[in-house]
């Protein structure tokens, strides 16, 4: 189907066909992107966009046309492609069935999003590659810097409004979004266990079918030295 | 039947009035038709009055805006917006349709994660003398990014022909833009749709130059 796809230059059928998902093994937003569609049960293609080779195949006029802010995840699904993990998700839970990714109640639903944007906004843009990349020499102390002030913010409001989970006791975009954050912290060296909730919610989450499945380490474009 | 005494008070929009983020909340408020009060918080005075232990138990970051709503604390701009489109009446901030939404949510989070935390106060302060160039570079990469993308998606306004959330986002960055001394001509949609904008009643009574806590120097 997908060859009679390319024959024709455009797609035959938009909401029947499998989503792609434009993402890095290692980039903590695809994973994000990767949970959500292992939570729901969505089978999805994968085109690897290796953020280091090449100078960064995240650079090319052939991506820019995918997604102009020339960062990953992006994603081709029903026809149109959408940028940004979060909109990605709400998309997802939006139009697929599956277990919910955001609870019912209002206000659980803002504290859920208010965990998600302290992390999307709040931290990891500030230690993404392109970011510590521009910093140069001092880039792991930035990083860190950027990550411990989340995760001191972080705890003390996971502390409250978490359950089994981040909100409460069902699974939702907050615990999509707290897991790779903690991946990141641990690559930059961070000490997760001065945070005993985030520490804790993460190691349930870890377990979770969903989480593993799309954990950087097994994924197509995993390099030989970093699989599990 | 329980009626909670919070839901009946006012919200109350801990802000600055020039913080981009706090004058998002402040245009979903006017969109919506709804009152509130402001508690406002300078980001300069004493060292920054974020920074006070009062404050940190309303947001743990220490950002604003926070805001104390129907009895709990919301920080993030979009989560509170969110939550006033889900629990208040009046016109859409978002579209029905899921499309659309994804398109609104995505130039909404373009700017909220990939432009304004780039170029906020704190950041720009750990960088130090360059701030100015740094900023305008993360403002110029987000707008290139952001000006194919809103040609392709807005018709009157950002997505399509209704206000939503992505106008919301848009207005403030362009005003952070002008701060910085970027040329915003060079992004001919984007200064249209912000032109547009501007000239919306919910957008004028929100501007930083008139609000509660704007310096007598800056008032419009």
């Amino acid at each position: 189907m997908r060859h009679l796809q390319q024959l024709f230059g455009k797609t035959m059928c938009n909401s029947s066909s499998t989503p792609v998902l434009h993402g890095y093994f290692r980039s903590s937003c695809s994973w994000r992107v990767r949970i959500a569609f292992a939570l729901k049960g969505i089978e999805y293609d994968q085109v690897p966009v290796n953020l280091i080779k090449d100078g960064g195949q995240q650079l090319t006029d052939k991506f820019k046309t995918l997604n102009p802010m020339q960062q990953v995840p992006a994603v081709e699904i029903d026809g149109i492609t959408i940028s940004q993990s979060l909109a990605v998700i709400q998309y997802i839970e939006e139009t697929r069935p599956g277990p919910r990714l955001l609870p019912t109640d209002p206000k659980k639903r803002a504290q859920v999003r208010m965990i998600c944007d302290l992390i999307a906004s709040g931290i990891q843009p500030l230690q993404n590659l392109y970011v510590i990349q521009k910093i140069g020499a001092e880039k792991v102390q930035w990083a860190q810097h950027f990550i411990e002030r989340g995760f001191q913010a972080l705890e003390p409001i996971l502390k409250e409004t978490a359950g089994k989970y981040c909100v409460g006791d069902e699974i939702s975009m907050a615990d999509i979004c707290l897991v790779p954050q903690v991946y990141n912290a641990e690559r930059f060296k961070v000490d997760v266990g001065k945070y005993p909730t985030i520490k804790r919610l993460n190691q349930t989450l870890i377990e979770i079918e969903a989480f593993k499945v799309s954990h950087p380490s097994c994924q197509p474009d995993t390099p030989a030295d970093l699989r599990a």
